[in-house]
């Protein structure tokens, strides 16, 4: 009989669990202002897990690196996401809300057994020890397919680039369940990362728009790969 | 060696800066001498690389491996700078500006990644070419521009995703042999790799194929490689190709070190065959049919970074060597064409090639310039991409591995043909006579639009192909042309000497590589087969 998980390992299994869940809500939403308080909740999680963790194994530098994900994942980057889609009045007629390439039903459905399929995967890797829940190791594994299907299914800018900013926290549970102690350089340097990054989509959201007044991908079909 | 390699890192960051802060012209000037200047720094690197290399400030290391990589990007770095002071006239101020920082601040990113010593920062690094890169691909502000970037940051990112992963995977195998707070450093992981746990390993080598694989170009995760690199302005196109997927590739090698320490060479040579061969099959089937130049030249970019992957998979010395020197030939060749495009779509005032005709005759050093550079990216002796497939074909078949170099000579020649038949109609067809007048119109009337117009008019004309290329080259057209009929003439001398020099270090590459280079490509290949 497996024994009870400790407080380190059931906070990180349910705070992946809920992770995974507003990943699934961010599919489901039709507006981008909703996918974006979802990500802002779900990168909140984040931040509470690598609390937890620097409690639990005595790691103060990931209070500071907690700091950080939350200044910059809870507060920035849903604010300037927040700036480009304007008031919510504006977002329909910017081709955002509800652009899916599947009906909602389909795009769940097709996520969960995308989701069971990396679940079962990382599970399957035999990765676990005293310090690493392997549930949550799985969950980042099913998150990282959801990410990517929310990339695909979804057709405006916006909501793919949320997309991506999930993988980046799917990637982030993984890390910090895997990969706790890596140096605080590091660690920040990733995060400095993000920040270019969105600064990035940003502008090439702002460009998009300005160019087609649309935030719809629809009519990105000029090039062929 | 310190100074050498700070001085690399400072020099294109300090350049960019300025570029911004300068008028057009200072800014062509000094990001020349940033690019002679860091080609001149990395050669001066070559002797110490060949022996041990120490880690300097925790963090930076140049060993044999990276020298070559930091070579190929170097030189393109140098020589892409002078052709740009040439593609660029025309222009606004204020676009140039805005190029040259992004252009040095690229070319810094693709020179940062060899010199870390840790797989963290290399990642890093390369994700800073993603974001500068996508912007730059943008900059022409044309419908496709914008279309391409944003479909190469996604994928790009989407990828480099995977790679943290993989990063992320690696560091766990690490900690269980180096300790928790191992910094992800490359030699440590390497020499600890029996120790290492394999399945982590084996995943992070997969991620890592799969992340930087994107950035690469390997198919399945090809898909924006074609699309970026035909609508960003040339030079970008040429360090796109030439230096930036040889660089995310060089991330996939240090992987492979790791996993070939760990697993035996046995499943990382498969991943890399099976890659290899699904990106050169798919590559040479498509230069078939390909209208866009720049298209053109992307897909032969898939084609070598496959012939890369399946040189590696054979594992034998003399294929790895064939592999570090198809790095360095692969760099001027592509360069070069790409350069050498770059002239016809000013020259024309397309990308479209059924638009370019009697190119010999019109452009008297481009045309025969061109013609030269596709016969050496098409291996064509004295080339040194000729030699480098000569060495990698040799390396399969030494180890064994007849049906793949078999495959591999069989797909090459599929490719030269694809670029052979497309290039020699652009270069040696004359107009047709019986269409000429009508045909003619329809084809001049590309640059008159744009003279008289900008680059809208020809935008929707050209659909696909037309508008960036156009855009800013007005200028030049005008100069190239008289009374409606293109006059024979070089856009500009600063777009003809790179490509000069390209040809000259491919010929260097295929007859007698220096002493000193050779030293260098066999301590990387010994490298790669697990030596310190």
């Amino acid at each position: 009989m497996n024994p009870a998980p400790g407080v380190y390992q059931g906070a990180a299994d349910v705070i992946a669990a809920l992770m995974l869940l507003l990943e699934f809500g961010m599919l489901r939403q039709a507006l981008v202002r909703d996918q974006v308080r979802l990500y802002a909740a779900q990168s909140a999680m984040i931040s509470v897990l690598a609390v937890v963790i620097a409690a639990d194994r005595n790691l103060p530098d990931l209070y500071a690196l907690a700091a950080l994900s939350a200044a910059l994942k809870v507060f920035a980057v849903p604010l300037v996401l927040r700036r480009l889609l304007g008031p919510p009045a504006v977002e329909e007629t910017r081709g955002v809300a509800g652009s899916y390439t599947l009906s909602p039903a389909s795009a769940v459905l097709a996520s969960i057994v995308l989701a069971a399929f990396g679940f079962f995967c990382f599970g399957s890797l035999g990765i676990h020890g005293a310090d690493v829940p392997a549930l949550a190791l799985s969950v980042a594994g099913a998150m990282v397919f959801v990410a990517f299907a929310l990339m695909i299914v979804r057709r405006d800018v916006a909501s793919q680039a949320i997309g991506f900013f999930s993988l980046e926290n799917a990637v982030s549970l993984a890390a910090l369940v895997l990969a706790a102690e890596l140096p605080l350089l590091l660690e920040t340097a990733f995060l400095f990362d993000l920040l270019l990054a969105v600064v990035v989509f940003g502008m090439l959201i702002r460009a998009h728009h300005s160019r087609s007044e649309s935030l719809s991908t629809a009519d990105l079909t000029r090039l062929r790969g | 060696m310190l100074a050498v390699i700070l001085a690399i890192l400072i020099v294109p960051l300090a350049v960019a800066v300025a570029s911004f802060l300068v008028p057009a012209r200072v800014a062509a000037v000094i990001t020349i001498a940033s690019g002679v200047a860091c080609f001149g720094l990395v050669l001066a690197l070559v002797p110490d690389a060949t022996g041990a290399a120490p880690v300097y400030l925790s963090y930076l290391r140049a060993d044999a491996l990276s020298c070559v990589f930091l070579l190929a990007t170097a030189f393109l770095y140098a020589a892409v700078a002078v052709y740009a002071a040439g593609y660029l006239k025309g222009r606004t101020d204020r676009y140039a500006r805005r190029f040259y920082l992004g252009f040095n601040v690229f070319a810094w990113a693709m020179l940062a990644a060899p010199l870390m010593s840790s797989l963290a920062l290399l990642w890093i690094a390369i994700e800073v070419t993603t974001v500068v890169s996508a912007l730059l691909v943008a900059i022409e502000d044309t419908d496709g521009a914008a279309e391409a970037s944003w479909k190469y940051v996604l994928i790009a990112s989407a990828g480099l995703g995977l790679a943290l992963l993989a990063t992320i995977f690696a560091y766990y195998a690490g900690a269980q042999v180096l300790g928790a707070h191992s910094n992800l450093a490359i030699q440590p992981l390497i020499s600890a790799g029996s120790r290492l746990p394999k399945t982590p390993v084996r995943l992070a080598f997969l991620l890592a194929v799969l992340g930087y694989g994107t950035k690469v170009g390997l198919v399945p995760v090809h898909t924006w490689l074609p699309d970026a690199h035909s609508e960003a302005p040339t030079p970008v196109s040429a360090l796109l190709s030439g230096a930036l997927l040889a660089t995310s590739f060089y991330a996939i090698l240090r992987f492979y070190q790791v996993a070939g320490a760990t697993l035996g060479s046995g499943f990382p040579r498969g991943t890399l065959l099976v890659f290899g061969i699904a990106s050169l099959l798919l590559a040479s089937l498509c230069v078939f049919g390909q209208r866009d130049i720049k298209r053109l030249l992307a897909y032969s970019s898939v084609e070598h970074m496959g012939i890369l992957a399946i040189g590696v998979s054979f594992g034998a010395p003399i294929a790895l060597a064939g592999v570090l020197l198809h790095v360095l030939a692969h760099a001027a060749a592509k360069g070069n064409a790409f350069m050498g495009a770059g002239v016809f779509t000013v020259k024309y005032g397309t990308k479209q090639m059924s638009a370019m005709r009697d190119g010999l005759r019109l452009l008297p050093w481009s045309g025969p310039l061109f013609l030269l550079s596709v016969f050496a990216l098409s291996a064509l002796p004295p080339s040194g991409i000729f030699r480098s497939e000569f060495e990698i074909v040799a390396g399969g078949i030494g180890s064994g591995d007849y049906a793949a170099a078999a495959v591999l000579v069989i797909l090459v020649t599929i490719a030269f043909f694809g670029l052979a038949t497309s290039t020699t109609s652009v270069l040696l067809a004359p107009v047709p006579a019986a269409k000429a007048p009508a045909e003619t119109a329809a084809t001049e009337k590309i640059p008159v639009e744009i003279a008289a117009s900008g680059a809208g008019a020809a935008r929707g004309a050209h659909g696909n192909g037309g508008a960036p290329a156009a855009r800013g080259t007005v200028a030049m057209q005008a100069r190239g042309r008289a009374g409606g009929a293109l006059a024979p003439g070089e856009p500009s001398a600063w777009m003809v000497v790179p490509v000069l020099a390209g040809l000259a270090v491919l010929v260097l590459l295929g007859v007698h590589p220096p002493g000193e280079l050779s030293n260098l490509i066999t301590q990387a290949a010994a490298q790669l087969r697990g030596a310190p």
